[in-house]
């Protein structure tokens, strides 16, 4: 499926391409071009092309990972109402496929720390992470959960960037609604940007950009 | 055989962890763990002023965030020895019922969640949007409004603003006939909540319980009507009274509340504007209050007065006070020590949930696991309010 | 007609002659307060909440306190709420900090359970005959009583630019970690 001569259509919105794009583009000395198909080849190449697309796998990978994430109901404070009335009826989070809150970590790939993280709540948020399966992203949602906020006392952690790595920080006390939904476009472009693993073997190129499903740290 | 709710689960009460000794799926006892979002919010406000502390308390029952402004000031306005101006506590009393509305929407929607009815929380959360673009006009925050202060208001009322509630008021009504509509004759929600964690009028005052979980169980107690605070004996409105305290009558006592909520903040809109749309919102104290920004800029006191309560903070008589409210969790009450320096010696809050949460064993023992989860909802616990 | 704390006051001195209450005074004490000593605690509780006329039902709540300098350094403060009568009472015990021992009330109120393990969990003040004095707020292995005077409040340096000289500047290679101007499906 991976054509690397053929040309990126800059107008494409999507990262697919039909394949007339796909398809190498003519010799420049040709006699005559034919107009409409003239053999049997070509009039299937022609039926085909209304329904293949070509792609990268890792575009569309990403593509669906982008657009269907399904965050970790993990709200803790405050921020965490803000994070409800982003599933309610004003600030519709589900256009961004994102709606389905799961319970468990095990079905989830996003967690969102809505709301400060206690000294005593920060073992149980390692481990919920750590249950998590990879590619897992997390949203630092709030003053709280990206610094420590308003409370800088022995009793709340510092940001919880002290204990798993973030992607996006949303900053805000809480956040409005249009703020965290911000965020997850963010991280949507993030994902959409990012190198996947494809297992254990190794890509020869050493990379530049944000690595999806690393679990780094 | 022990199972733990933990602390992350569906439920979106917060972070509270329950201990469940089951046999089958009877529970034989229960024990509820806090302390997951413990903040050290009364070690803190030691270190701050009176008005640093008020946003402080706007996370702690983050539901209902202008009550807890309003027990904090009513608070540290008791150990003063001051009392606001009419038209300022006709404002605090709009706000405060608006409050109580919104909070009834989330708790209502969070616990039909819970109990397995969807639809409710879209519907509540239309109606608690509303109450959040008011919080938004008067004091530019959503939620975490902080929009008391001790002795008055942050500022004015904006024009529009009774406007704006005159129309919530004029359709709440009938949003709440909605909701009713949906659960109260329910078949599914009456066997889920009828006859569900009850608990007995002398239990629930032996454990401290107050509020509409105290309300539903027949004992008619209610701070604004027993010991009044801003202004509440002169507006005319109802408690309703359970009968049996169990988790359909907390229901219908809520349900009920929210009714008269919006009957008082009518009243209350009426009297703001027999007084004036525009006005006085602070008290002429200037030893403890800000006085106006124009008397500032032209009178040598006032200048000063506004310098040392900025610099300094007010400096308030070494007393103590302790001054509750009836929030919509139950009774909310702040207890200052001074000792005559800008920082509170002791700030100690007296949290509803926190003594409501300790009556979850006693309501549940013997009954199911699904009961347990109705029971949590019912008793409304906001867990940024019990662990401070 | 409400009960009058002074009435309260009356049948307390009237019911325990033995006993050393005393009032705190104070301009702008604006509740009604009254020091019991630590042994008679429990009893003067029991007969406030049982006398017909007094019938303190509910514990609203019990908090301590600390006033470092002074000796006894510790304070226990119950708020007592009569709903029949709507009268308020507030008892004082003062808590020395060698022996911070005072008995429990879990067995007049059972809602004093949490209120007690909050005041060990924040004070270190041991409740005795208590059912189950753990920590409450604080993780279990926590060491130390945050809301004594002594205790720090554990405020962490913020990193500022002025503050931190070691600090490690960005390198001009991770510009290429910013993401591809990616467009979205619906441009």
């Amino acid at each position: 499926m991976t054509d690397p001569q053929a040309p990126q259509n800059p107008k494409s919105p999507t990262p697919f391409r039909t394949l007339a794009q796909a398809r190498p583009a003519a010799p420049a000395n040709d006699l005559v071009l034919p107009s409409g198909p003239v053999s049997d080849e070509d009039r299937i190449r022609e039926e085909l092309e209304k329904g293949i697309l070509f792609t990268t796998v890792e575009s569309v990978v990403n593509w669906a990972r982008a657009n269907a994430i399904w965050p970790l109901g993990f709200g803790l404070a405050c921020c965490a109402i803000e994070m409800m009335a982003i599933a309610g009826p004003r600030f519709d989070v589900s256009r961004f496929g994102a709606e389905v809150f799961r319970g468990s970590p095990r079905q989830a790939d996003l967690m969102i720390v809505a709301g400060r993280v206690s000294i005593k709540m920060a073992p149980v948020l390692r481990q919920l992470y750590d249950q998590m399966p990879d590619p897992k992203w997390v949203i630092a949602m709030g003053a709280c959960s990206s610094c420590g906020g308003v409370f800088n006392n022995y009793a709340i952690l510092q940001g919880v960037d002290k204990i798993v790595p973030v992607d996006v920080y949303v900053p805000g006390c809480p956040p409005r609604p249009e703020g965290l939904i911000h965020g997850i476009m963010k991280l949507q472009e993030k994902i959409l940007s990012s190198k996947i693993e494809l297992g254990p073997i190794p890509r020869k190129k050493k990379r530049a950009q944000p690595v999806t499903g690393s679990g780094a740290a | 055989m022990t199972l733990n709710m933990g602390p992350q689960h569906p439920s979106t009460h917060g972070v509270l962890r329950v201990a469940l000794e089951l046999d089958g799926e009877n529970v034989v006892a229960c024990k509820p763990i806090i302390g997951y979002l413990h903040t050290g919010m009364e070690k803190q406000a030691e270190y701050k002023t009176y008005t640093q502390s008020i946003p402080q308390t706007d996370r702690m029952d983050y539901l209902s965030p202008m009550s807890n402004n309003l027990a904090i000031c009513l608070a540290a306005e008791k150990l003063l020895g001051v009392t606001v101006p009419e038209r300022v506590q006709a404002i605090r009393v709009l706000l405060t019922e608006l409050t109580r509305v919104s909070a009834h929407c989330v708790w209502l929607g969070t616990h039909a969640i819970d109990i397995g009815a969807l639809t409710v929380f879209w519907y509540c959360f239309r109606e608690r949007e509303k109450v959040l673009s008011i919080y938004d006009m008067v004091c530019g925050a959503r939620m975490t409004a902080s929009y008391f202060r001790v002795g008055g208001l942050a500022m004015d009322i904006p024009e529009g603003f009774l406007e704006r509630c005159e129309k919530f008021v004029r359709e709440m009504p009938a949003h709440i006939d909605e909701y009713e509509s949906l659960l109260t004759k329910n078949p599914i929600w009456l066997a889920r909540t009828k006859g569900v964690a009850p608990i007995s009028a002398a239990d629930a005052i032996a454990w401290g319980v107050t509020g509409p979980s105290l309300r539903g169980s027949g004992v008619k107690w209610d701070l604004r009507k027993a010991e009044p605070y801003s202004g509440y004996e002169t507006y005319d409105f109802d408690v309703p009274v359970g009968a049996s305290g169990d988790a359909y009558d907390r229901f219908q006592v809520r349900v009920a509340e929210m009714r008269q909520s919006t009957r008082i903040a009518e009243q209350a809109i009426r009297r703001i504007r027999e007084l004036g749309a525009k006005g006085e919102y602070r008290l002429r104290d200037f030893k403890y209050v800000l006085p106006p920004k124009e008397e500032v800029k032209t009178s040598m006191e006032a200048l000063i007065h506004h310098f040392k309560i900025v610099a300094h903070g007010f400096f308030p008589p070494v007393g103590e006070a302790y001054q509750a409210i009836e929030a919509p969790k139950g009774e909310l009450g702040f207890y200052f020590v001074s000792d005559g320096s800008a920082r509170p010696w002791r700030m100690k809050v007296r949290s509803p949930s926190f003594v409501n949460l300790q009556a979850l064993p006693v309501m549940v023992q013997g009954k199911l696991v699904a009961d347990v989860i109705a029971a949590i909802g019912s008793i409304d616990i906001v867990l940024g309010e019990i662990d401070r | 007609m409400a009960l009058a704390p002074e009435r309260v006051e009356e049948k307390l001195r009237e019911r325990f002659p033995g006993v050393a209450f005393e009032r705190q005074q104070g301009e702008a004490v604006r509740d009604f307060t009254l020091f019991v000593p630590a042994d008679a605690l429990v009893d003067v509780c029991t007969f406030l909440r049982d006398e017909p006329e007094c019938t303190f039902t509910m514990l609203s709540w019990m908090g301590g306190a600390d006033h470092l300098p002074r000796v006894p350094r510790f304070e226990c403060i119950y708020s007592l709420l009569s709903i029949p009568q709507a009268a308020r009472f507030t008892l004082k015990v003062r808590v020395p900090e060698e022996q911070p021992r005072v008995p429990t009330v879990t067995g007049v109120w059972p809602t004093a359970n949490w209120h007690e393990r909050e005041a060990y969990d924040l004070y270190g003040i041991t409740f005795t005959g208590h059912p189950d004095l753990t920590r409450i707020l604080l993780p279990e292995d926590w060491v130390g009583w945050p809301l004594r005077k002594d205790s720090p409040l554990g405020y962490e340096e913020v990193a500022f630019t002025h503050n931190t000289p070691g600090r490690i500047k960005p390198s001009p290679a991770l510009k290429k970690l910013a993401p591809k101007k990616v467009r979205y499906r619906a441009q």
